[in-house]
């Protein structure tokens, strides 16, 4: 007869949280910055997309609110190992903000007031997989997790989810933002563990 | 009579390791933005990030990168325009001719 108990089971799968490769859960919202936190009026907000051919679509706060609001519930994964399961937003999905705006572009770089750039594929814009979101558990974005609004890709790291968005400009060809010229990956896919380029 | 030739990166290891054992605190930086010239310990360095970002204490633009992956480094200082680095007097570099 063995010494290990018949009852003995082990660690239950199904209590394990389907975490990326290399990251750890957190109950916290841990605040990353890579500089000061611009503080941006509501009268003064705007969000702009500039298509390639020079044209561009501007909404105001009051606009951006009169649009269909969305309410996601996503995983998040930020590049520095920690992620948070469960996040509830609410904002304005760019399938409709991009409906807008006719283009042949394929690539987005974000925009942010404060300076900040992050580049995406536009196609990781579309497809109800991107948000302009303005509230987070039910209260408005506080200023440093990205408030106003910030961009919410939850498919990609962390990086990727401008805070402080201002708009995108549609592009024909990639150009690395802000992290994608000092190292990152230009794609940042959690799940492949794309944390730097090469990866 | 032969042509001027170049040499290949590998001659930069010795004069690039004497200027990067130095103390960077030391050294003296230029704003690419805004022209400040001034100690790089005065650079307003933000940490909790994917890297570190040092900006200028002056305008806040971005003056040094540094993002550490596991086994690489990147360093960008495209907003700085020099570091001037305090050197012994007995290993000049040699002057513009």
């Amino acid at each position: 007869m063995g010494i290990v108990s018949p009852g003995f089971q082990g660690r239950p799968r199904t209590q394990e949280p389907a975490l990326p490769p290399g990251q750890y859960l957190t109950e916290d919202f841990p605040v990353l910055s890579a500089g000061p936190t611009p503080r941006v009026s509501l009268d003064t907000w705007e969000f702009v997309i500039s298509a390639e051919n020079g044209s561009e679509h501007r909404w105001s706060w009051q606009e951006l609110m009169a649009l269909p609001q969305e309410t996601p519930t996503v995983d998040i994964h930020c590049v520095t190992r920690w992620s948070k399961l469960g996040t509830s937003w609410q904002g304005v999905s760019l399938d409709t903000l991009l409906a807008e705006v006719d283009t042949g572009a394929h690539f987005a770089l974000a925009h942010s007031y404060g300076g900040y750039t992050t580049n995406l594929p536009l196609d990781d814009l579309r497809g109800g997989q991107a948000w302009v979101v303005h509230t987070f558990d039910g209260a408005p974005l506080p200023a440093e997790h990205g408030g106003p609004a910030r961009l919410l890709v939850p498919h990609l790291y962390f990086w990727k989810s401008a805070k402080w968005v201002r708009g995108l400009r549609l592009k024909t060809m990639d150009e690395p933002g802000f992290w994608e010229t000092a190292g990152y990956h230009d794609y940042g896919d959690p799940w492949r563990e794309q944390r730097y380029q090469g990866d | 009579m032969t042509e001027m030739s170049y040499l290949d990166g590998n001659m930069l290891d010795g004069p690039m390791r004497e200027l990067f054992t130095v103390d960077l605190s030391s050294a003296v930086g230029r704003c690419e933005s805004c022209g400040m010239t001034g100690s790089m310990a005065s650079l307003h360095v933000y940490s909790h990030a994917p890297g570190l970002v040092a900006r200028c204490p002056s305008c806040e633009a971005v003056m040094m990168r540094l993002v550490r992956g596991p086994d690489r480094a990147w360093l960008d200082l495209r907003g700085t325009t020099f570091l001037q680095f305090p050197m012994p007097m007995e290993q000049p570099f040699p002057g513009p001719l």
